[in-house]
């Protein structure tokens, strides 16, 4: 593992505000620095948690959250729960899906876009919900999801952009 | 650390929220709770940020959690010299140059954003906000700080009785006391399982070992409840405070609030709250000179409904797979850490701090027979007002969802409610005059549950309905034991059988024999409930069911979308 990696996840496991230092504590501070669980600091975390690799893949695996793909540039979460639900989350799932090209949850080939079905997002006076990079966006429309998904593609231009 | 001298604390809390209230410089209250949030608070607020800069006002912009019109969020509140508190709802970045004019500046109400002011000022033409349908039968207890004061900010909350029932309880009573008044005010839990707290405390209170923990239990990951978030949202001072007391009342020395990772605003907010609280002594090693010593922190799980279960938070506390564990040991005897450890849901531990400043007497006079005090709900689906609500309990379903939830939102007539989450059950609109009241509610079929009422109209199918709960709670099984984890698997093979058109005439049949297999047989409350929204939709619209299966409405179920997750955890 790159020094630089390795050093990023030690900062992300000591700056855990709360006292109490677990697997998953720790677990969700990496995810939180990287956006997904880069599978070679495992055993470094397993190591600080004085547990086993084992331990830490249980934990991984269990919590729908964890990944250790990287996701794409951006995460559109689609809530999935009961209001949403009756307010048409499934037409807004279909929308966004069609959109970027996916059958299912996943990743857009470009790496664009990851899109996740949420349980639910906490909103469901505004339903239906979809979060873009963890910012809510409330009373979605199937329309107005392909609004966001065309602001997101124009970001990640602009951001091309810069880099050139 | 300071020790905190109560009087001294509520004397500049005081000073500072008069100044604030005064009218001498603007107050702006902008709701950003996560309802707020999802309807663009961020954008107001910087939109308000960025005009009083530009036109040099003296006015101060807060952040608070919500009034709990949240169908009309982002609301806007704001305190100016000579007029009348005033609330605007739905209000657009692309509003707050009109509302800045025409409010801040020229002094008058804009009326086409108005939803209400406070008190009508003897002014006959502007409708006090009390009096919108929303919240005129509300009796707010927990809520009575929503939208009202900055959220973690602990002289906001000292400035409104905060913390004076905390000051009381150390300096007039004893544990036992404590326990013994919450028992009589007949506060019962309010995650679900309604069990007494005063009793639950006694547990606690009753074991020798030490030391001892209070959990408060936000995983709140059911589809359609909002609620535990949005008093963390609004006012995490109150549960705070309740945690305190029930740390002193048990003889704990630690409390853990307990949240998923992700709903960043309860978290910040609770973890401002107790760094304000640390900061003037409020929590430390000697509470207001008592000798009492209590210690909070926040701790985070990742997405797992069933980390909600109470043996399974004590898991993912530890950070663990969360898996309910076997009882016995029960966790007033072995908990958390192996320690004793008692559970409270952040809905009940926020009443606490009213029930001790006002008395038992006080708390058990509210409400109906076997449920005392109010029910805190989240109105959502096709309603009109859809946010949350505090109402006491015995009123009528119907009232709740004609009157305060404004009726169908629709064309449609509401046909049912799907109530306490997605192991409640749903209800048919023919029994809304059913009480809402623990013991009714579980009578006619569908749980209260922690509070969520999600109200569909006729239009929706209740076959794909009940297959979109079953598909959440066939994910979130966590695997344990083999009744739920096959048991959900096989419902949902079902449902999803009859929604493709392909259903047999046994399968509702299957489905019971599955369900009561599944109540039997299962570890804890997720596969012992898990049937309760099929046999709750089979009770009252078991027509639809057999219709579908017999191809009468075949193409409702083959048209409808459908996707469910492709992660699992197994």
């Amino acid at each position: 593992m790159p020094q630089c990696v390795r050093e990023k996840v030690d900062l992300a496991l000591k700056s855990q505000r709360q006292h109490t230092i677990t697997v998953l504590s720790c677990l969700l501070a990496v995810q939180d620095a990287f956006g997904h669980i880069p599978e070679e600091c495992i055993d470094q975390i397993a190591k600080f948690t004085r547990s086993t690799v084992n331990d830490v893949w249980g934990v991984i695996t269990f919590y729908t959250n964890f990944s250790v793909e990287p996701p794409g540039e951006h995460i559109l979460e689609v809530c999935w729960g009961t209001t949403c639900h009756i307010l048409g989350a499934m037409d807004i799932a279909k929308t966004v899906l069609e959109e970027i090209g996916l059958k299912n949850e996943g990743t857009s080939l470009d790496g664009q876009v990851t899109v996740r079905f949420n349980t639910c997002l906490g909103a469901c006076a505004n339903a239906p919900v979809v979060s873009v990079d963890h910012k809510l966006e409330g009373r979605m429309t199937p329309d107005q999801a392909k609004i966001i998904l065309g602001k997101i593609k124009n970001v990640v231009a602009e951001e091309l952009d810069v880099e050139r | 650390m300071l020790n905190a001298d109560f009087k001294e604390l509520k004397k500049k809390a005081d000073g500072l929220w008069d100044r604030l209230n005064s009218g001498k410089e603007h107050w702006i209250r902008i709701g950003s709770d996560l309802s707020g949030q999802s309807a663009g608070s961020d954008a107001v607020v910087s939109r308000f940020e960025h005009e009083i800069a530009q036109k040099g006002l003296k006015a101060i912009v807060t952040e608070v959690g919500t009034l709990g019109l949240c169908f009309a969020e982002p609301l806007v509140d704001i305190v100016s010299p000579n007029m009348s508190r005033a609330v605007y709802g739905n209000v657009k970045p692309e509003d707050v140059t009109s509302i800045v004019e025409s409010h801040l500046i020229n002094g008058v109400l804009l009326k086409e954003l108005l939803i209400g002011v406070f008190g009508t000022n003897g002014d006959g033409d502007l409708s006090d906000i009390f009096q919108h349908p929303m919240l005129k039968d509300q009796l707010r207890i927990v809520l009575r700080n929503a939208g009202h004061v900055e959220p973690g900010n602990v002289n906001h909350y000292l400035a409104n009785d905060g913390y004076a029932a905390l000051y009381k309880v150390l300096n007039t009573m004893t544990p036992e006391e404590v326990c013994e008044d919450i028992l009589k005010s007949g506060l019962r839990g309010r995650g679900g399982a309604a069990f007494p707290t005063g009793t639950k405390w006694k547990f606690l209170a009753g074991s020798k070992s030490s030391p001892k923990y209070v959990l408060v239990n936000c995983e709140e990951g059911d589809p359609g409840a909002f609620n535990d978030k949005t008093i963390l949202d609004s006012d995490p001072h109150s549960l705070l405070e309740g945690l305190i007391i029930c740390g002193y009342a048990t003889g704990a020395s630690k409390g853990y609030i307990f949240i998923r990772h992700g709903h960043n605003s309860p978290i910040n907010r609770s973890w401002r709250a107790i760094d304000e609280a640390y900061e003037v002594g409020i929590l430390g090693p000697d509470i207001f000179g008592s000798g009492f010593g209590f210690d909070v922190e926040v701790s985070l799980t990742g997405d797992s409904y069933i980390a909600g279960e109470e043996t399974a938070l004590m898991e993912s506390i530890e950070g663990k797979r969360a898996m309910p564990r076997y009882r016995p040991p029960f966790p007033a005897q072995s908990g958390l850490f192996g320690k004793p450890t008692n559970i409270n849901n952040v809905k009940t531990l926020s009443y606490v701090p009213q029930i001790m400043l006002n008395g038992w007497e006080w708390f058990s006079d509210i409400g109906y027979e076997k449920s005392k005090g109010t029910a805190i709900l989240c109105l959502s689906g096709h309603l009109k007002y859809t946010g949350l609500v505090e109402v006491p309990f015995g009123i009528t379903l119907r009232h709740l969802i004609d009157d305060i939830g404004g009726g169908s939102s629709t064309d449609n007539p509401i046909k049912l409610l799907q109530t306490g989450g997605p192991l409640g059950g749903v209800i048919s609109n023919e029994k809304f005059d059913v009480l809402l009241d623990f013991e009714a509610m579980s009578e006619a079929g569908a749980i209260l549950g922690s509070g969520g009422i999600v109200a569909a109209d006729s239009e929706i199918s209740v076959v794909d309905l009940t297959r979109s709960i079953i598909a959440f709670c066939q994910y979130e099984s966590c695997g344990k034991c083999f009744p739920c984890r096959t048991g959900m698997s096989h419902l949902l093979e079902i449902l999803e059988r009859i929604c493709a058109g392909n259903g047999s005439s046994q399968d509702i049949e299957l489905m019971r024999l599955v369900g009561t297999t599944m109540q039997a047989g299962s570890l804890c409350g997720h596969g012992q409930l898990g049937f309760n929204p099929v046999s709750s939709a089979l009770q009252y619209f078991g027509a639809e069911f057999e219709d579908m299966i017999a191809g009468a409405n075949r193409d409702n179920g083959l048209n409808a979308t459908w996707y469910s997750p492709l992660r699992t955890r197994r």
